[in-house]
Order: structure tokens, then C-alpha cells, then sequence
């Protein structure tokens, strides 16, 4: 008799999904899926609004990571009032840098620290009840405090440049309301122990070295994980350094090959497609060179590492060298080094921070460029969890006639469906009795990618998991919902 | 020159020159009375009631309302206090508020009273009604989703010949705010602005001309709307 699973809801990411896995007679996986079971409709309704209202009401698609929204938006918007990525005033760009830089620190941070270090600190197979933050914090309080403490030195650079820490208004179309003041200035280069940009540099370092002490110990999990060979996409400075605020898109095969050689993303539609499958609300995106079948692709961090040249910060590009020189240079597939990466990336941003708060052009005052009005705009940044693009079309009234969006989660769609699928065929496949952790080390998969799949689908909730258990007639035998 | 007069609000002595109307006597004397369709120096209208109080034992609108001598006002009996409450209720009901994305938010008056009279959850049933965003004026945009008809602009944006610039279309319960074509087609960029300024909400907006107040530098983001006058 075949059976069906349903994880129902997925646990520690941001959004609302489930996993179902269908078994044969002998509990072999025959089918594994990442269903996405939310709609919201941003895209629709920012039809007819004001274009400058995009970045504000569409960064509301998520609170964990609206600056990267408000300013893919802005971003769009910035060719649409004629000033485009290049025309920024330095004190425009700078600030927005900044906020970019403390939100993928933020967001990074609160991923490793409060929603996958209990899954490395206690184990796959730990209970649930030990399986979360609170035990973090009750059994490593020093690690969970440098956690708390690192988001939130994030969330105050937020603050500092966008206005407030959730949903700002910083950045509108041509470059920023404000300046840094010497007083907000010295708050992060000087502030109180621990709240300083050197802890946050020393608190990096030191969670490099946990994951990697981790990696270690248990080199063959990590290793073998939901590890398999993708392409990788992400945008690139145009020397090929890392950058998550502007570049070219570059994507490469599993071997390293370039499939997408730094091409412009105004262009984006000629490169990337977007298949719709009926069992999900996410869409599956493809490079259109490579075609459907082949042309998926993974972004965010792992992503990044692999198609950048080089990280332009002394201790970041040091954790880098090391980072590709585990796999000989070559890309690397492995899942779980997911985490190494985002370690690395909390590491740059930090540097890059540093580097910003040092900059005089955060306090001067030509905030805002001024340019000759268009209809249409793309902005793409690289969020904490990867590529993120917004297009806009924008009629002679300045009302928004067309909104695209992908963001990151819907470009590592296939990616998390394979993770599933793999985890599932490794843990799950052949065993007589389906127990709690194995549903766990499902969600752990998942989890490696951050997704945030209230942005994926432009929905909002928590996300649970559930698993279902159907027999070969289709009927469900039984549920299991965390 | 004008004759002083004395009169009490909540019990605490006042003065003012004979004619006043009660809001600006009681302003004069930092006593803060809620105001949304008032501005001062345009002649009063009295039209969205949220200034009502009760003038020797009978509820009144204090911007229409002259103070007299030994005229005894309530202003900040709970029981005024909840009918204004129930008035921006009303109207966050009656129209589609959306503050979160409104580039007015934190300079709009309507959003600060609702912080000041602390409302959580309207107790009326929201309407969301269908209306309206025109953008075919070259310089501004109306929202009619946030136009709460308090008509300050048709009475304060004139031409030099006196003209309104704004004006009533439709009766009933689908009146809004229309923008003579005519008269408005020599706007200047500082009418425009005026105009924006003059809307106690978001429903005029200047094209292109959005977010520039950053978040704690916006009107009422320091201090509830009304602390201007009491703290004189």
C-alpha cells in the first residue's frame, strides 16, 4: 500500500507551506514536493497607484526583510525618474548601501542564530521541545545573546537610514530622505559594549568559526546533506566582486561554467522565465538559454560565493579563500554550506558598514538626483536570501500599470523541491516507520535556503508544516502537524 | 479695540476678545480643542463636527461658535471626548485609510487624532467603498479613498480673482472633490503644494513630490497632535 506524507506546516522560516512525500509499498519515495499554499496579490493591487508609493507598500510583502523590497523597488523606480543605478548622489547610494548592509546582517543573523542553530547545537533528531531558541538561549546564552545583540545592531542601522526598523521610508526614487548625522554616526562606530561595529566584526569571525568547528565535527552530514549539482545566479560587481547592493547578472553551472555572462538585468525577460505548476502558488523559474528542464537555478548566499570573484573586504575575502578552497575552487553544491556562506556574507557586511560609517558623504546633503521621466524600470538587488527583481510600468499619469516580481525564494523554487526530494529519498526512503526527526531533517533542507515564502507567494502567516500519510488508494491514513 | 470678555472651559477661566469664535479662544488661552474641516483665518464651515462641545448645557461646534461673556464650555468630558472619538472613527470606516503606505502618515491629521483619542479598532463596520484615484491633473492626484469632505480646500485654494480651484461634484452620498479645469489650469507649483498642505489627509497629493519628510521629522512624529497649543 503506497503512502503519502504531508508535512504540514514547514517550521523556523518565514511563511506558510507544506511538504508532501508519496510512498510506495515498501516506503520508497516515488514523489517529494515543497507546496506553497499562500496568495496574496501584490502585484495586482499596486496597479494604479502612484509609482512612488512601490517602495513603501510593496515592501510590506515581509517583515523580516523589507529593505530589500523597498529598495528593489526604489531601485526600479530610480530608471523610471531618469537618474538610473549610475545617477545616484554619493550620500544617496552610501546610505541606501547602508541599509542594505545592515539588513542582510540582521536578517542573516536572526537565520542562523534563532531559526537553524538549534538544529546544529542540538541535533536533527533533538524533540521538538528542545529543538528551538528558548533552549539556545537556556542552554547557550552567550551564543543567543551575540545573536540578539547582532540583529539588533541590524535593525538600528535600518532605523538610522530608513527611519524606522520595520517598513521604513528611507529610500524614494532618485535617492534618500535623509543623511546620517555625526550623532547616529557614532552611536554604531563608539557605541556601548557590545553595541559596536568592531564586536559585530569579532561576533562574525567567532560564528564562522562555530559553524566551521560544527563542519567538523560532523563533516559527513554537512557534506552529503541535500547536496547536488545546480546552476548558480546572483548579480556580481562588474570586476566580478561580490556585491549585494547593484551589479550585472552572472550566472554559471555546477562546474563553473558561465551560462549567463554579467548581462544587464533591465533585461532581465530575455534571460529568465517563469513556469507555473497547478500544485503550488510559487512559480519556477528558468533560465531561458538552458530551457525549463535544466535551466533552474540557485540564488542566495551559497549562490553568490560560487559566482563572485572575489569579496571586497580583508577578513570576508580571508573566510572566502578558505570557503572555495574546500571545493577545490569549484562550485559548491553542498546544502548545508549554505550557513558557512551566510556567515561569511554577515562577516562582509559588517566590513562594508564599517567601511560606511567612515565615509563623510553619509553626512552631506545632495540627497536626491533629478533625471528625465520614463514608463518602465527594473531594480534587482540581492537580498539576505538571494536575487530579488522588481520591474515596473508606469503610465504618463505616473500611475503603475504593471508589476513583475521574483523574488528570492521563488528563484530557489526547484532548489528547496530538490533539497525535499533528496532528503527524502536519503532519510526517509525504505524505512518502516516515519519518526519526527526524519520530518525534521526535511524541514532542515528547507530551512538552509531561508526561504521566505510569505515574499514568494506575496503572502503573509506563519509557516507550519504538515505531514500526510496516504495509502496507494489515495485515502490518508494519518497526519502529522507541528 | 476689541472688548475682553471672560468665560470658562472645563471650569478654568478664560479670556477673549468679544466675537472670537470658541476654538481660537480657547487656543489663545492653550486649551486644545480638536479641529479637522478649521482653518484658521478662512471663514468656518462646521461641517465635520469633531470641534463640538457642550456651550452652557448644548453641544455646539466650537469653530462656528462666537464666545460670550460667561459662557461656560465643556470640552474634555468623556462623554464629548467618545462622540469625537466616534467621529474619526466614522471616518476611517467610511472611507479606505490605508496608513501604512500613505505618504501623508505622520503629517496627517486625521491618522494624529486617531493616536490622541487612542482608537484600536474602530467599533463601526468598515464600508470599503469603491472610489476613485484621478490622475490627469498635471501637478496633483486625488485620492478620494482618503477625501474626508471637509472641504478645506475648495474654501482656501483661490486664484487671484477670488475663484476656487476645487469645487463639490455629484450629491448625496457620492460627493467628492473635483478640480475646476478651468481655473486650475494656470496652477502654480506653490498652489499645488498649498493644496497638499491645506488637505488634513492624503487625498491631495503633488505629483512626484513623496516621502521627503523622513520618519521622526514628520509633524506629529515627537508630539500628539494639539501639544503645540497646550504646551504654549
Amino acid at each position: 500500500m503506497s503512502r503519502k506524507l504531508t508535512i504540514d506546516p514547514v517550521t523556523r522560516v518565514e511563511g506558510h507551506g507544506k511538504v508532501t512525500i508519496h510512498l510506495d509499498d515498501r516506503n520508497n519515495v516515488i514523489q517529494s514536493r515543497l507546496h506553497i499554499v499562500e496568495f496574496r496579490g501584490f502585484e495586482k493591487f499596486i496597479q494604479g497607484r502612484p509609482y512612488w508609493e512601490a517602495p513603501v507598500l510593496v515592501q510590506r510583502l515581509c517583515g523580516i526583510c523589507p529593505v530589500s523590497h523597498h529598495l528593489a523597488a526604489v531601485k526600479a523606480l530610480d530608471v523610471i525618474v531618469g537618474v538610473g543605478p549610475d545617477g545616484l548622489t554619493p550620500t544617496g547610494e552610501k546610505m541606501r548601501r547602508l541599509m542594505h548592509y545592515g539588513q542582510i546582517f540582521q536578517s542573516h543573523s536572526l537565520h542562523f542564530f534563532h531559526l537553524a542553530s538549534p538544529d546544529l547545537l542540538f541535533g536533527i533528531d533533538a524533540p521538538p521541545a528542545k529543538r528551538n531558541i528558548i533552549e539556545v538561549a537556556r542552554e547557550f546564552k552567550e551564543l543567543a545573546v551575540q545573536g540578539v545583540m547582532m540583529r539588533k545592531f541590524g535593525q538600528e542601522i535600518i532605523r538610522a537610514t530608513a527611519g524606522k526598523k520595520v517598513h521604513g521610508t528611507g529610500a524614494i526614487p532618485g535617492g534618500i530622505n535623509k543623511n546620517l548625522s555625526i550623532e547616529e554616526r557614532d552611536y554604531f562606530l563608539k557605541g556601548e559594549d557590545p553595541l559596536n561595529i568592531d564586536k559585530m566584526i569579532e561576533w562574525s569571525v567567532a560564528a564562522i568559526e562555530l559553524f566551521k568547528d560544527y563542519h567538523r565535527k560532523h563533516r559527513d552530514m554537512v557534506d552529503n546533506f541535500a547536496a547536488f549539482p545546480s546552476n548558480h545566479l546572483s548579480l556580481v560587481r562588474k570586476d566580478g566582486a561580490l556585491d549585494l547592493y547593484h551589479g550585472v547578472l552572472r550566472a554559471i553551472d555546477h562546474k563553473g561554467n558561465k551560462i549567463l555572462h554579467d548581462v544587464d538585468y533591465q533585461n532581465y525577460l530575455d534571460y529568465i522565465g517563469e513556469e507555473v505548476k497547478n500544485w503550488s502558488y510559487m512559480k519556477f523559474p528558468f533560465l531561458k538559454n538552458i530551457g525549463r528542464e535544466e535551466g533552474w537555478y540557485r540564488v542566495g548566499p551559497l549562490a553568490r560565493l560560487n559566482t563572485c570573484d572575489f569579496i571586497p573586504s580583508p577578513l570576508a575575502q580571508k573566510a572566502f579563500e578558505e570557503f572555495r578552497a574546500y571545493t577545490n575552487g569549484k562550485p559548491n553544491n553542498m546544502s548545508l554550506h549554505m550557513h558557512w556562506a551566510r556567515l561569511i556574507e554577515v562577516l562582509h557586511a559588517a566590513e562594508v558598514m564599517k567601511e560606511l560609517l567612515n565615509d563623510p558623504d553619509l553626512q552631506r546633503d545632495d540627497l536626491i538626483a533629478e533625471g528625465e521621466r520614463c514608463e518602465e524600470g527594473v531594480g534587482v538587488i540581492e537580498a539576505p536570501r538571494g536575487t530579488l527583481f522588481h520591474h515596473y510600468k508606469v503610465n504618463k499619469e505616473d500611475l503603475i500599470t504593471m508589476c513583475n516580481l521574483i523574488v528570492s525564494t521563488t528563484n530557489n523554487n526547484e532548489p528547496m523541491n530538490k533539497a525535499v526530494r533528496e532528503v527524502a529519498d536519503q532519510m526517509i526512503s525504505g524505512q518502516k516507520a516515519i519518526k519526527e526527526g526524519m520530518l525534521n531533517a526535511v524541514e532542515v533542507a528547507i530551512r538552509a535556503y531561508d526561504p521566505c515564502l510569505s515574499c514568494a507567494t506575496h503572502a503573509m502567516g506563519q509557516m507550519p508544516l504538515e505531514v500526510s500519510l496516504y495509502d496507494a488508494e489515495g485515502e490518508l491514513l494519518d497526519i502529522k502537524t507541528k | 479695540m476689541a472688548q475682553t470678555i471672560k468665560f470658562t472651559i472645563d471650569g478654568v477661566e478664560c479670556t477673549a476678545k468679544k466675537g472670537q469664535y470658541i476654538v481660537d479662544a480657547a487656543t489663545e488661552n492653550h486649551i486644545y480643542i480638536p479641529t479637522l474641516c478649521n482653518i484658521p483665518g478662512v471663514k468656518p464651515r462646521g461641517s465635520c463636527r469633531i470641534c463640538s462641545v457642550r456651550v452652557n448645557g448644548r453641544m455646539m461646534t466650537a469653530c462656528t461658535t462666537p464666545v460670550s461673556e460667561g459662557m461656560e464650555i465643556e470640552n474634555k468630558d468623556p462623554d464629548i471626548e467618545d462622540i469625537r472619538k466616534a467621529i474619526i472613527e466614522l471616518m476611517f470606516t467610511e472611507g479606505n485609510h490605508f496608513c501604512p503606505s500613505c505618504e501623508k502618515s505622520g503629517n496627517c491629521e486625521l491618522q494624529a487624532l486617531a493616536y490622541r483619542y487612542q482608537m484600536l479598532a474602530p467599533r463601526f463596520k468598515f464600508m470599503f467603498p469603491k472610489r476613485r484615484l484621478e490622475a490627469t491633473h498635471p501637478k496633483l492626484i486625488k485620492d478620494h479613498n482618503r477625501c474626508i469632505l471637509c472641504k478645506r480646500c475648495i474654501r482656501a485654494i483661490k486664484d487671484e480673482e477670488g475663484h476656487s480651484l476645487f469645487a463639490f461634484a455629484r450629491r448625496g452620498h457620492n460627493v467628492e472633490i473635483i478640480i475646476d479645469t478651468k481655473y486650475s489650469k494656470n496652477m502654480t507649483d506653490e498652489q499645488a503644494r498649498e493644496a497638499a498642505d491645506i488637505c488634513p489627509v492624503g487625498a491631495i497629493l503633488v505629483k512626484e513630490r513623496a516621502y521627503t519628510d523622513p520618519i521622526g521629522k514628520r509633524k506629529y512624529d515627537k508630539q500628539p497632535i494639539g501639544s503645540d497649543i497646550e504646551n504654549l
